[in-house]
């Protein structure tokens, strides 16, 4: 059985059909075709998958599309405005915060809840608050680096 | 503007230029990719350890909407098994075939594929594919293998022993032993983890009927080998009508060297459906069937004098080489392991005996490091082993031990001959940053508190520049180890470079343009890097073993000099010079000394194409392809220390510091290098604290099988690391480059486990035979060690 999903994506409405166990990462990735969003894991740890959904910085691994019907949602491919990126992700390409850049996308949305909720961080903050977020290649200093960048940066603009 | 040499971009730190595209969420990923016409696979896999397919029905499977085609391991006639790539002698090389039809022999060993219009299909129809199993004892225990008794995996190996490799003197061995003022023994056991790079693998296989063009999207790290392997070894189909592209790879870590049942039976099944496939593991998949690393179970003796220096080491390792063997899997525990344990000391005997055996888990192939980390934990290890013996200092007895400084190779009792090192220097480094002295001062005011304070170090050597064809085609390796570099000079004067080497992280869009850059002073956005596509770039052997840098970058170089060479020949055509005396300078070809009387590298590149004034005899064009095929490995090396504080309550181990100071030649790039050193503790690390795959000895079940069982580390897990470094430049290559992708892992562990002993040696603890240190086995080692007492 199918049923009926409308939600704001980056600012576009999008309606589809869809099954009710369809996952919201493949709805984005596979429907949409925003493939951004990546899928690291199948338990819910690694948060490769990791988007904005009004507001809240969720796993769509762990939501249904039907789950999101009505929601308005930022994924990576919609955090940079106007072709300017958000501080976050100039904070990763300028701390090296990033390798492979397979979990980068769900790094940069959780960190743009992190500063939501710490503007000005500690390290520690930092690294609790990416608990749910796994990465292979950096180590997390350079990642805890970018964030502590951005930051300032965003300090700094306000 | 042309690049000064005070502009030298070989060593400055610069942002990456493939960041872009990963921070928008425009990457292209294999799993990214959609065609039209695309079907979906999934996999039918063994859950049972070991058993006997009775029956296998496709029936239900077949008639599930959807479904397009379903195929199991006896539709797959002339196919052969996916080959093993290292031949030891006498090695037992047992069939593994892409889809089992007789015994499966590991968690997670495929018999059949369901392809079908979805993913929710095609996962929905592989389940109602009924096999009748009959389950077998299995054995997944690495000693208990070859114990009387367990059952065997193959005809072939009916004691299920691989192989029994030995290295070294062993009379020279038992000599120095027996003149040793002291000897130590221990069980070092290095247990079996799994890489898990973030991105799960994936393939995508598309067949053109019309054209008999076969293209698989792969995530590998090496895709001429893939093709290869493929083509020449499996499926038997002409390797010039297959195409093999890497795109872009998250992460590897040796992983995604190796050629896998799954992306094989897409790429045979594409050629019946004509269709493309794609397939995409699962995490869970990844656990069972990504090649795993490590799991060594070691009895090792260290001798030496009274004064700590050590005389002699002998070592019995046994290698668990899982159910089937990998495509380097025989290397990994005997040229990459055991010719390492000489670490960087002056050691006068050394014998190591390994016996590699089967068992019913996910075959072990090269993880980080590949052996390496296993010497290194292992002569780390003893030493301290040995230092707290003789109740001298570790550090002591590492400076005491070290090889002086040589720049001509330094032979060691282990086969290899190191190409140049200084290690006291980077040790020296280390202890400063630590403050050692002030430390161990620390240390005995918390003792006296109760406190459980420890540091350990590392002084690490790794073997990179991977490798001599001659040497490993000696040692058993059916490939050659060169790499390729292309560099093609368009007519504008803008460069493209091909390269064999293989970026999943490694950043090579920056670093090789920064080196082709530099070489040729032309500004970088005028150079592009092309890499993993069998389509454009020129037969190469991929990225592993630290060897991009050192042997791809040098294969650039050379084709860089071979441009340089004959844009002089055309220069001094224009010039009306000889090209004797005309030299590459600040992006130009110039009469020797006279700057002004020169051509730049745009007009030498336009003459090449449009050649209407040119030299006689001369070829146009621009172009220039090399192999470079490395005399020796390159032995980076370093010192790291790990500082912890172990909770005596809880068995909880705090790091309060991790110090690295590596020497890994010349850096192209402090930034990349610094990162994957980082990244590369990391790993280590969490070797030492938490990771470990283990296995369910009755059931032979992989208890830790997804993320949630098996402990990557977080972001809250690890420290910032200090890091440094020294410069001893490589002799064997042009660009002095050591390498540098694995020191991090090879160094961290054994600094972390020699940092818990220390903490806990107030108590008598003197080694701690396996890893990792859960709270649970260190709060076990400190009771027993209580009751010991």
């Amino acid at each position: 059985m199918k049923l009926p999903v409308k939600m704001t994506i980056n600012g576009q409405s999008y309606s589809h059909e869809v099954e009710a166990r369809l996952l919201l990462v493949h709805y984005i990735r596979e429907q949409i075709g925003l493939t951004g969003t990546h899928v690291g894991c199948d338990t819910s740890q690694c948060g490769a998958c990791t988007i904005s959904m009004n507001g809240q910085a969720v796993k769509s691994c762990t939501l249904f599309a039907v789950q999101a019907d009505g929601a308005t949602i930022t994924t990576i491919e919609g955090l940079a405005k106007n072709g300017d990126l958000h501080p976050i992700q100039m904070g990763f390409w300028e701390k090296h915060g990033l390798q492979c850049g397979f979990c980068t996308p769900g790094m940069i949305m959780a960190a743009q809840q992190l500063l939501e909720r710490y503007p000005t961080p500690t390290e520690d903050q930092i690294r609790h608050q990416l608990e749910g977020n796994l990465c292979r290649c950096t180590g997390y200093h350079n990642i805890v680096k970018a964030i502590q960048w951005a930051s300032e940066q965003m300090a700094g603009k306000k | 503007m042309a690049t000064t040499a005070e502009q030298r971009l070989f060593g400055k730190s610069i942002k990456r230029r493939e960041d872009p595209r990963f921070i928008t969420g425009q990457g292209h990923y294999t799993d990214d990719l959609k065609l039209a016409g695309m079907t979906y696979a999934a996999f039918v896999r063994s859950p049972h350890a070991h058993a006997r397919i009775r029956s296998l029905d496709t029936a239900r499977a077949v008639k599930h909407p959807g479904v397009v085609a379903v195929f199991t391991g006896k539709d797959m006639t002339g196919v052969n098994s996916l080959p093993c790539g290292w031949l030891l002698p006498e090695l037992k090389v047992p069939p593994h075939m892409p889809l089992v039809s007789d015994v499966a022999r590991h968690v997670g060993d495929p018999v059949a594929v369901v392809i079908a219009e979805s993913q929710d299909a095609a996962l929905d129809a592989a389940e109602l594919v009924a096999v009748d199993w009959e389950v077998l004892p299995s054995v997944t225990g690495t000693e208990k293998a070859s114990a009387k008794g367990s059952p065997p995996l193959h005809a072939v190996a009916p004691d299920n022993v691989a192989f029994k490799w030995q290295i070294g003197d062993a009379a020279a061995t038992e000599a120095a032993f027996k003149t040793a003022a002291m000897v130590v023994g221990k069980r070092i056991i290095n247990q079996r983890l799994v890489a898990n790079a973030m991105e799960p693998r994936a393939c995508v296989a598309r067949y053109e009927d019309a054209t008999g063009d076969l293209t698989l999207w792969v995530t590998s790290q090496n895709p001429h080998v893939h093709r290869l392997l493929m083509t020449a070894f499996v499926l038997n189909i002409p390797e010039h009508k297959v195409r093999v592209i890497a795109p872009d790879v998250g992460g590897g870590f040796g992983s995604k060297i190796f050629l896998y049942n799954e992306e094989t039976v897409c790429s045979w099944a594409t050629r019946k459906i004509k269709r493309p496939i794609r397939w995409t593991s699962t995490r869970r998949e990844a656990f069972q069937t990504d090649a795993h690393g490590r799991d060594h179970v070691t009895d090792a003796e260290i001798a030496m004098d009274k004064d700590g220096k050590i005389l002699a080491l002998r070592v019995k390792t046994i290698a668990n080489m899982g159910a089937y063997l990998s495509t380097f899997a025989p290397a990994v525990p005997t040229y990459l392991y055991a010719t390492l344990l000489n670490g960087c000391y002056t050691i006068g005997a050394i014998h190591a005996d390994v016996t590699g055996v089967f068992t019913n888990t996910t075959a072990v192939d090269a993880y980080r490091g590949a052996g390496r980390p296993e010497a290194a934990y292992l002569i780390e290890r003893m030493i301290d082993a040995g230092a707290a013996a003789l109740k001298l200092d570790p550090a002591d007895v590492r400076k005491r031990n070290f090889i002086p400084k040589f720049n001509t190779p330094y032979q060691t009792p282990v086969a290899l001959a190191y190409d140049s090192g200084d290690y006291l220097p980077s040790f020296n480094r280390l202890l400063a940053m630590l403050d050692y002295k002030k430390f161990r001062a620390e240390q005995a005011e918390a003792r006296k508190q109760g406190r459980l304070l420890g540091v350990g170090f590392s002084t690490y050597i790794e073997a990179c520049s991977i490798a001599p064809s001659k040497v490993v085609g000696q040692l058993g390796a059916q490939a050659g180890l060169y790499e390729s570099g292309q560099v093609r000079v368009h007519p504008t004067g803008k460069v493209t470079v091909y390269t064999g080497s293989h970026s999943h992280g490694q950043g090579h869009e920056t670093t090789f343009a920064q080196l082709a850059a530099d070489e040729l002073s032309i500004p970088m956005d005028d150079i592009e890097i092309v890499h993993g596509d069998t389509g454009t770039v020129a037969f190469g052997m991929g990225t592993y073993g630290s060897r991009s840098a050192a042997v791809g970058g040098t294969a650039i170089h050379m084709s860089i000099n071979k441009i340089k060479e004959k844009g002089k020949k055309i220069a001094a055509h224009l010039l009306e010079a000889s090209p004797g005396d005309i030299e590459y300078a600040n992006g130009q070809f110039q009469v020797k000394g006279f700057p002004g009387k020169a051509v730049p590298f745009a007009q030498v590149a336009l003459t090449a194409y449009v050649p209407h004034k040119y030299p006689e005899g001369l070829e146009p064009g621009l172009d220039e392809t090399s192999f470079y095929d490395p005399s020796n490995f390159t032995f980076p090396f370093g010192a790291h220390a790990c500082v912890v504080e172990v909770l005596r309550e809880t068995g909880e181990v705090k790091i309060l510091r991790y110090l690295a100071v590596d020497d890994v030649g010349n850096v192209i790039s402090p930034m990349i290098v610094d990162g994957m050193v980082h990244g590369g503790i990391a790993q280590g690390v969490a070797q030492a604290l938490w990771e470990s795959a283990v296995y369910d000895d009755a059931s032979g079940q992989l208890v830790t099988g997804t993320m949630m069982d098996y402990a990557l580390p977080k972001a809250d897990m690890l420290p910032m690391y200090e890091t440094d470094r020294t410069v001893t430049p490589s002799p064997v290559n042009p660009l002095g480059i050591k390498g540098a992708g694995e020191t991090g892992t090879i160094a961290a562990t054994p600094a972390v486990m020699n940092a818990v002993v220390d903490a806990l040696s107030p108590l008598g603890v003197d080694h701690i035979e396996s890893m990792p240190l859960t709270p649970e086995r260190v709060w076990k080692t400190i009771q027993a060690a209580g009751k010991g007492k």
